[in-house]
């Protein structure tokens, strides 16, 4: 507890900070990058990206260690994992673009046979006299733990470059997203937008293998924007808030992983967003779950209530259990179903909208299917005085026309 | 020859068997446009085989293909809450429940490590379909022998009895299937009940995930539910023939990737002989026939497409 204190306060020394600042810029970056690869409606592109640097990964870790006896140079082993992922992309894009596959095949596809060429490629690296191979481990599951901090710096350095390259293309992003016609009309070149995004996704991707491993690193571009999209209908103040969560499910994950020694940071990170989209899932006032839930109940008791009201003024008897407990609570009716005065008052009321209503339906058809639940809401929030009056009137005349 | 039946043959008879048994499924996933939840299972074996570890202190089969089985069960649940209850895309939805499920895997094995168990995650990605060794396989005459033949390694029997259930799964209910796959409305209406056996197909997927897993690892699962299937797809418009073709392309993946495995760098001119991952080279092999097939196969466009000249 009082570790995670010290973490949590950046006082843990120079290199845990460093570690974990590089990973919360990282965790934004990707967060920010997700949110527009979250609304092209194409989440699991990166799940393809990064199980497509395997290879890449394990050729230039075998090719350094073929040239230094070493393998570990971190440089090199992110411009090998970017060059493949690139290729798993293009795969990816020529495949669904150029066949009658589906999206969905071609990520599966590429994702698969690029990991299990890599898997291959380990499985040499695993038989040569090359040191440094636990350190490729790493890249599958994360490692911060022994992380220099000078790779940190690169790290973070990167995901900087990658924030200010979102925040420049956020327009163009944007547009295409949302309606790529229209995009293409004002001018926009789409098929570059959207390579420009796959390849900040894919950067975005490579460099935080690293933090989270190559594995989960998907999370951390498909889970923060999700949340994110629970709490907000705006597109930038919805990519503000999945940087604002990804920072801190990567600040929470690094600092709780450098409690003990054996907590792997990459899991704990992913556990803590996953934490992060549950409470948006759950108790966000606008999509959450509760929220929704209180609003539909609210919906059945105006239901039942009205319903109730209109049997009582008719003199017909209820049976349904929640209208006669919704009316008597608000002392409408008493114990054995008889409407006491307030009761009477109202349900005349509740005619009276009611007629109200239907005649506002009769005489505007057209203005009266563009409200919604148009019965329920009382008039006089609706429509304004001077309708109502004129409705009223007209509602006195129908009256007089009657014997 | 005795090598062969010793250390070859039950390897490549459980990689043959699963490989066909995952293409089968994969059919219908690609034309439903499933494809990842195959990928999403797998992953999720992970925590599954963790859990029942952690909870009942034994790698015994019957508690890890429970508990795989448990959270397979878990996985498509959450995925369809958090697509029904917060409006959220299918595959994000899907993208947000494995990754979730698969770092608590992760960490829950790496809490646990410590205590010296062969477990980790690259076993889990990686299988080990090498160590299926039959030791009693000394010559052709074992097969006959029942003795030598009691003493095969169990994972052998699980893929056949996991095969013979999705054939006879097909078998049965391959009308319902084929008419919700291309048509789910009117298999509704014609009361084919699509959204039950949209269900049962996952559950078998969970099921052939599940018992290749332990014997192949997951990444080999992944790749033979989709590439086989999807190579078919583009040799033909007929789905019987389609099936036929993924069967063969399963069956071709095995056994090459196999043998690539244990003899492909020698072969290659290294100079020096090193098996590597026999799952990774037949997921390789069923890429690389996915290649052939989206470059050169006879119904690769869509169609209606502009055919190009």
């Amino acid at each position: 507890m009082e570790t995670w204190w010290h973490a949590l306060t950046f006082s843990l020394g120079y290199n845990t900070s460093v570690v974990t600042l590089g990973s919360m810029l990282l965790a934004a970056a990707a967060g920010m990058v997700g949110t527009f690869v979250l609304l092209r409606k194409r989440a699991l592109v990166s799940d393809a990206i990064s199980h497509s640097t395997l290879p890449g990964l394990a050729l230039a870790f075998i090719l350094v260690g073929l040239v230094t006896g070493d393998g570990r140079l971190l440089p090199a082993l992110l411009l090998g994992a970017a060059a493949s992922a690139a290729l798993g992309l293009w795969a990816v894009q020529a495949i669904s673009a150029r066949t009658r596959l589906g999206e969905d095949a071609a990520i599966g596809a590429v994702l698969s046979t690029f990991f299990a060429f890599g898997v291959v490629l380990i499985t040499v690296i695993q038989s040569m006299r090359v040191t440094g191979q636990s350190g490729l481990t790493g890249y599958l599951v994360g490692a911060t733990a022994g992380m220099l901090a000078s790779e940190a710096q690169l790290i973070a350095a990167c995901a900087l470059g990658l924030l200010a390259a979102v925040l420049v293309m956020r327009r163009d992003f944007l547009m295409v997203c949302f309606d790529a016609d229209f995009a293409r009309t004002q001018g926009v070149n789409t098929w570059r937008v959207d390579l420009l995004l796959l390849m900040l996704l894919m950067a975005v991707v490579v460099v935080g293998m690293k933090v989270t491993g190559l594995i989960l690193i998907v999370a951390l571009t498909i889970i923060p924007p999700v949340a994110a999209r629970f709490w907000t209908d705006q597109p930038m103040a919805m990519v503000a808030l999945a940087a604002l969560l990804g920072a801190l499910s990567g600040y929470l994950g690094v600092t709780l992983s450098s409690v003990s020694e054996g907590l792997p940071t990459g899991p704990l990170i992913v556990l803590c967003a996953f934490g992060l989209f549950l409470a948006s899932f759950l108790f966000s006032p606008r999509r959450g779950v509760l929220a929704s839930l209180l609003a539909y109940r609210r919906f059945r008791q105006r239901v039942h209530l009205r319903q109730g009201l209109l049997a009582l003024g008719r003199d017909e008897p209820i049976f349904d259990g929640l209208t006669l407990s919704l009316l008597r609570r608000r002392g409408y009716i008493r114990r054995d179903g008889v409407a006491t005065p307030p009761g009477q008052a109202a349900a005349r009321d509740a005619e009276h909208e009611e007629r109200l209503w239907a005649l506002y339906r009769e005489r505007y058809p057209d203005d009266a299917l563009h409200r919604e639940h148009a019965g329920l809401t009382p008039i006089a929030q609706v429509l304004s005085a001077d309708a109502i009056m004129a409705l009223e009137a007209q509602l006195m005349g129908l009256r007089e026309m009657r014997p | 020859m005795s090598d062969f039946m010793m250390f070859s043959l039950v390897p490549l008879t459980v990689a043959v068997i699963i490989s066909m048994t995952c293409a089968l499924l994969g059919n219908f996933l690609v034309l439903r446009r499933q494809s990842l939840i195959g990928d999403a299972i797998s992953h999720v074996a992970l925590p599954g085989i963790v859990v029942s570890f952690v909870l009942t202190g034994t790698l015994a089969s019957t508690a890890m293909m429970l508990g795989a089985g448990v959270s397979a069960l878990v996985t498509v649940v959450m995925i369809e809450l958090i697509r029904r209850l917060g409006r959220v895309e299918a595959s994000a939805a899907m993208g947000v429940v494995f990754t979730s499920l698969f770092a608590l895997g992760v960490l829950l094995l790496e809490w646990h490590g410590a205590s010296g168990v062969h477990l980790d995650v690259e076993h889990a990605l990686y299988g080990n379909l090498e160590s299926l060794i039959w030791f009693d396989g000394t010559g052709p005459a074992a097969l006959v022998d029942p003795v030598a033949l009691a003493d095969l390694p169990p994972q052998l029997g699980r893929a056949a009895w996991v095969g013979l259930l999705v054939v006879a799964f097909l078998v049965v209910f391959r009308r319902h299937l084929v008419l919700g796959s291309f048509d789910p409305d009117f298999a509704a209406s014609v009361r084919a009940h699509p959204a039950l056996v949209d269900l049962l197909l996952v559950t078998l997927v969970a099921i052939a995930a599940i018992a290749a897993f332990e014997a192949v690892g997951s990444i080999i699962v992944i790749a033979m539910f989709i590439c086989p299937a999807a190579a078919a797809r583009l040799m033909t418009n007929r789905l019987g023939r389609q099936i036929a073709w993924s069967q063969l392309f399963a069956v071709v993946s095995a056994v090459l990737g196999y043998l690539l495995a244990g003899h492909g760098l020698g072969w290659l001119g290294f100079g020096f002989d090193v098996s590597v991952s026999a799952a990774g080279m037949i997921a390789t092999v069923a890429g690389l026939i996915l290649l052939a097939a989206c470059l050169a196969g006879p119904r690769r466009q869509r169609t209606g497409a502009a055919t190009g000249t």
